[in-house]
């Protein structure tokens, strides 16, 4: 497979209009993280209640796969209890995504991830 | 330079399914077969420890050890070969510096100054030295053209600068720096030491260390054709004399008694250990490989490459070139960005077509932070390049801005 039809359509949509994009001034829990790869930082904003992740926002930059993947990551995990967070892999995370995406470029799918593993050590 | 490229069988692989068109020489360089078979000739027939041996073999080992050694001093104009220290690396070389000669020179209240676009290589080590012994960090801005603020970079240096650390060549901007010109600054100015990044330099023109009036000179072997695992340290005779060991242990000691140790003479006082003698004669068939091209020859060749790039890489709509547009001004180094498209996006869709670049922050967080980017995708040129590499990029770049529909 060559790199051009990891850029799917679903990926491209994502990073065009970022669902959840923006900050929540009143959150819970406030997580930043960076890309290693290209130090790229995004943060994620929790609203948490009753053991569940009522609100999901994210802002900063980054590339197309690292966006969408936040993008969808965000939608998914609405009104998720913060205990179930933890099953998700990063297998579901390419599902979530259409497909694999370059090797390459695994850091930058699972840059959404990372942040939701951190979710229970800090919440 | 056709006959050229077919010294590199690298460049024969295809990568996913197209042929290679490698432009990331200045994160690292390609190989020649002449460099591969050396270093593989020398574990075939020579292969031994240096410098302790009695037998043959290690007689053959030191001899093109030390060779290789006079290879490299004379390819940079440095007369005398013992002031030539292999290390690692170019990083290496600058933090041998840092924490031998600048762990014992640099004081509280003392200045280093550094310019904003050095690779994290020639400025994480100074900040940390002056943060660790309570010295100002100057740093010297570039103007829009990415040319150093000459103006700023003599304002910056006073009776306090103890050492002052520059690239000569940008690896974002691609910028030359006229490194004669700005030692004459610092040396007219304090008695500051000089220290000059040479990674991007040496290997893509010719560079005369005696001529420049500075104090420390890096480079690596593994961006000008040699192997990985093997860079140089210049360094003035007299300041190596003084310097104390970076490394302790063996090949640096003269005599080891219970309760103290003397050294080596230079440059093994600073060659802890059995060192990279493959990787220096790799070096050694990398210098003669350029000698025989001539240096003249190389920078030449990527003047043209870089003004045909940038000629053909402004054409294309949204297209940002980061950088002076003058070849005679740059190295041959281009970096860009494409609209809003992430450089890793634009990377990863070259790649799909078999051409290789480099996207990031090239290890210049603090020059990126300066241009106001977050990335920035840099085609790279060498001697196996040529204008055919530059049309498939172009044409790479033009896929770019349909898969993201531009």
């Amino acid at each position: 497979m060559t790199n051009d039809l990891y850029y799917r359509e679903r990926i491209l949509e994502h990073w065009q209009n970022p669902q959840n994009f923006g900050v929540i001034s009143d959150a819970d829990l406030v997580i930043d993280q960076v890309n290693p790869l290209c130090g790229d930082e995004v943060t994620f904003y929790f609203k948490i209640n009753s053991g569940k992740i009522k609100d999901v926002a994210f802002s900063g930059s980054g590339c197309a796969i690292s966006i969408a993947s936040a993008s969808i990551l965000s939608e998914n995990i609405r009104n998720k209890k913060v205990s179930t967070l933890c099953r998700i892999t990063g297998e579901d995370v390419l599902k979530l995504l259409g497909g694999p995406v370059a090797p390459a470029r695994l850091k930058c799918a699972f840059l959404a991830l990372e942040v939701i593993r951190r979710i229970n050590g800090n919440s | 330079m056709k006959v050229i490229k077919a010294d590199f069988p690298i460049l024969d692989k295809k990568v996913n399914g197209r042929n290679l068109v490698y432009l990331d020489s200045a994160a690292t360089s390609q190989k020649p077969k002449q460099v591969i078979d050396a270093i593989s000739d020398y574990y075939r027939n020579n292969n031994a420890n240096v410098h302790r041996g009695i037998h043959t073999l290690s007689v053959e080992a030191t001899e093109a050890y030390e060779g290789a050694r006079k290879k490299v001093a004379g390819f940079v104009g440095v007369k005398d070969s013992s002031e030539i220290v292999f290390v690692r690396n170019a990083t290496e070389a600058i933090n041998l510096v840092a924490y031998s000669w600048g762990r014992l020179n640099i004081e509280k209240g003392d200045e280093v100054v550094v310019t904003v676009a050095e690779h994290h290589s020639n400025f994480v080590p100074w900040q940390q030295l002056a943060i660790e012994n309570g010295a100002t960090l100057k740093i010297v801005p570039i103007d829009s053209d990415g040319e150093l603020d000459i103006e700023a970079f003599e304002k910056a240096i006073s009776s306090k600068t103890k050492l002052v650390a520059f690239f000569h060549v940008s690896n974002v901007l691609g910028t030359i720096n006229d490194v004669k010109r700005l030692s004459t600054i610092v040396n007219r100015k304090s008695k500051a030491r000089i220290l000059i990044d040479g990674a991007q330099a040496v290997p893509h023109m010719p560079v005369d260390i005696s001529k420049i009036g500075c104090d420390f000179y890096v480079f690596t072997g593994h961006k000008m054709l040699g192997p990985t695992g093997i860079g140089v340290l210049w360094t003035r005779r007299e300041l190596l004399s003084q310097m104390p060991p970076f490394l302790f242990g063996g090949e640096m000691i003269s005599k080891v008694q219970l309760a103290k140790s003397t050294w080596n003479e230079l440059p093994w006082k600073f060659e802890a250990g059995t060192p990279d003698i493959a990787g220096a004669v790799g070096l050694g068939a990398a210098v003669d490989y350029l000698s025989k091209i001539g240096m003249e020859n190389v920078r030449k060749h990527e003047i043209e490459l870089v003004e045909y790039a940038v000629k053909r890489l402004s054409k294309i709509k949204d297209v940002q070139i980061i950088g002076s547009l003058d070849p005679k001004k740059r190295g041959g180094v281009v970096a860009f960005n494409v609209d809003d498209i992430h450089a890793h996006d634009v990377a990863s869709i070259l790649d799909s077509e078999g051409i290789a670049i480099r996207s990031g922050h090239h290890c210049a967080q603090p020059l990126m932070e300066y241009l106001g980017i977050k990335s920035a995708a840099r085609a790279s040129f060498y001697i196996y390049n040529d204008k055919s590499d530059v049309d498939k990029l172009v044409e790479g770049i033009e896929k770019v801005r349909k898969v993201f529909k531009r």
